[in-house]
């Protein structure tokens, strides 16, 4: 699963019909496997890309496409900013959703329970989203997005919400799962030290639509000590100091 | 088991239970002391003498007819009702040419319009179900109607990010998110229905509560009136009750399966 961004802009249009600018000729190749942060100041579009790639969104000019074909709408999971978990179901009900409107996903609710048991979330099973804390809420709507089997996982914030502690488990589990199930991910974080623990890659967008890529020299499987490498910690303050002087 | 939520029933309900057996012996003193005439008001004490007196009459044979005049009209009103909010929520234009006439249905005053269908549809139960539907109607329509329109974009986005169809939206999304503003609806028109029927009755029945206390008022029988009043106000309650609980019912089911 390659997917491929050509030439992608995107730009909306507000309630006075003048045309903003979010994403301005989005050149990327994101290759089977690889594993992609997007960092940014709030409201660069990180987000927009996302819903771009989804589909949700239609690109003004450019083209996305996932193994040479056009992208459409239930090709990957999404998880999206807010976990938007549906409240009158439970926990095991809104992570079987994707299997209900799929076809040819098909999951029992005893392998959702042993999912749900892999982010610590057993027990809660029949459990209404209001109940639960908006960790586990994340976790939960995680859970939905990977449980859509698809081999593309575009992952919108998903660890915004975790205590420091509750997000290295999240992050080390991610890792292990992303080789084990061979995934490819595009993720989403304001947290930089994540970025660099998690990614290949690295998409920074500033709010003046320039977009930069830069690698992450650390070597796999990562292990958080290699956080303190020299090569981290230099990457981190370049990074830093890039967002720092800019303004929205 | 069922002693428990009679519990909490008269644990919330205390207060007023207390006050309305208050009002009832001031009213019980007033009337014996002769402060009240009894044509105005009669005893509390002589309208339950006269409901267990009448009983026969009274419910299987008044109550029985306004109750099948309401179950027809009500059960009408709700597929009607429902029926057209779904159209009107598919399709704009149905939306933009039915919502105006469902709006001003409620400005027409039900008792002026009475009379047409007395000429339509005779003294028969029809007249009576045409009355009932044309007084609940409205609540349905509405609240299925914005109950399904409410449904929030973002939830709409995910759903079709995950591929599916208009139809599992309708289905996973609109459907349950409607629930609770149909609900309010349905509440509220089940009460409305049996005040429908009643009214249906005024304009000319042989049975029937609403037929009953009419007559009674007409002999300057207070107590007959005031034992129809008090039966369709237990009645009425008991059918909200109903709804409540099939409210509750069917959001749970919602909750628990699929
Ligand atoms: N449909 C729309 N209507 C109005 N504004 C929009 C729309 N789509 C995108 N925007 C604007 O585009 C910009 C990018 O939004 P986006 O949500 O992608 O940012 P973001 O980088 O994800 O921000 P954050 O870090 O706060 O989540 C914002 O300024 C937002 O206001
Ligand atoms: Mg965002």
């Amino acid at each position: 699963m390659t997917v491929v961004l050509k030439n992608v802009s995107y730009s909306y249009t507000n309630e006075k019909r003048q045309k903003n600018l979010v994403i301005s000729h989005l050149n990327m190749e994101i290759k089977n496997g690889e594993f992609i942060s997007i960092i940014g100041r709030s409201g660069t579009g990180k987000s927009t890309i996302l819903r771009l790639m989804t589909g949700l969104l239609q690109p003004d000019e450019g083209e996305i496409q996932i193994d040479q074909k056009d992208i459409s709408l239930g090709d990957v999971g999404y998880m999206p900013q807010k976990d938007l978990l549906l409240p009158w179901r439970t926990i095991l009900d809104n992570i079987m959703i994707a299997s209900e409107i799929q076809q040819d996903v098909h999951m029992t609710k005893e392998e959702a329970s042993i999912w749900l048991q892999r982010v610590g979330l057993s027990g809660y099973e029949h459990v209404l989203p209001k109940q639960l804390s908006g960790g586990m809420r994340q976790r939960a709507a995680f859970l939905r997005a990977l449980l859509t089997g698809k081999d593309v996982l575009l992952l919108d914030e998903p660890f915004g919400a975790l205590d420091a502690l509750t997000k290295k488990e999240m992050q080390s589990w991610l890792l292990s799962m992303w080789q084990d199930l061979n995934k490819t991910i595009v993720f989403i974080t304001h947290d930089l030290e994540e970025a660099i623990f998690l990614s290949d890659r690295i998409l920074l967008l500033h709010p003046d639509h320039r977009i930069e890529e830069i690698s992450v020299p650390l070597s796999r499987p990562r292990k958080p000590e290699m956080l303190l490498f020299e090569e981290a910690v230099t990457l981190r303050q370049k990074l830093e100091k890039k967002i720092a002087n800019e303004t929205t | 088991m069922p002693m428990k939520p009679l519990k909490k029933f008269f644990q919330t309900y205390r207060l007023f239970l207390l006050f309305f057996i208050i009002v009832l012996a001031i009213v019980e003193w007033l009337v014996r002391a002769d402060i009240i005439p009894s044509f105005i008001i009669p005893t509390p004490t002589g309208v339950i003498q006269m409901i267990i007196h009448n009983w026969r009459p009274l419910l299987i044979e008044h109550l029985s007819a306004t109750m099948l005049e309401f179950i027809i009209g009500f059960s009408l009103a709700v597929i009607s009702g429902v029926l057209l909010a779904i159209c009107m929520f598919f399709s704009k234009t149905i939306e933009k040419m039915v919502y105006p006439a469902v709006v001003i249905s409620q400005m027409v005053p039900i008792i002026a319009l009475s009379p047409i269908f007395v000429l339509w549809f005779g003294y028969t139960i029809w007249s009576k179900v045409a009355v009932t539907i044309l007084i609940c109607f409205f609540p349905i329509v509405v609240g299925t109607y914005d109950g399904l329109k409410s449904c929030d974009q973002e939830y709409i986005e995910l759903l079709r990010s995950m591929g599916a169809n208009r139809f599992q939206i309708f289905q996973k999304l609109h459907i349950p998110m409607a629930l609770p503003s149909f609900f309010s609806g349905f509440k509220m028109s089940i009460v409305f229905a049996l005040v429908g029927a009643t009214i249906g009755e005024w304009l000319g029945a042989s049975k029937g509560l609403g037929y009953y206390s009419r007559r009674m008022s007409g002999n300057l029988n207070a107590e007959g009136v005031f034992a129809a009043i008090t039966i369709l106000t237990i009645v009425g309650i008991l059918l909200f009750a109903l709804a409540s609980w099939i409210e509750k019912r069917t959001t749970n089911k919602w909750n628990n399966s699929n």
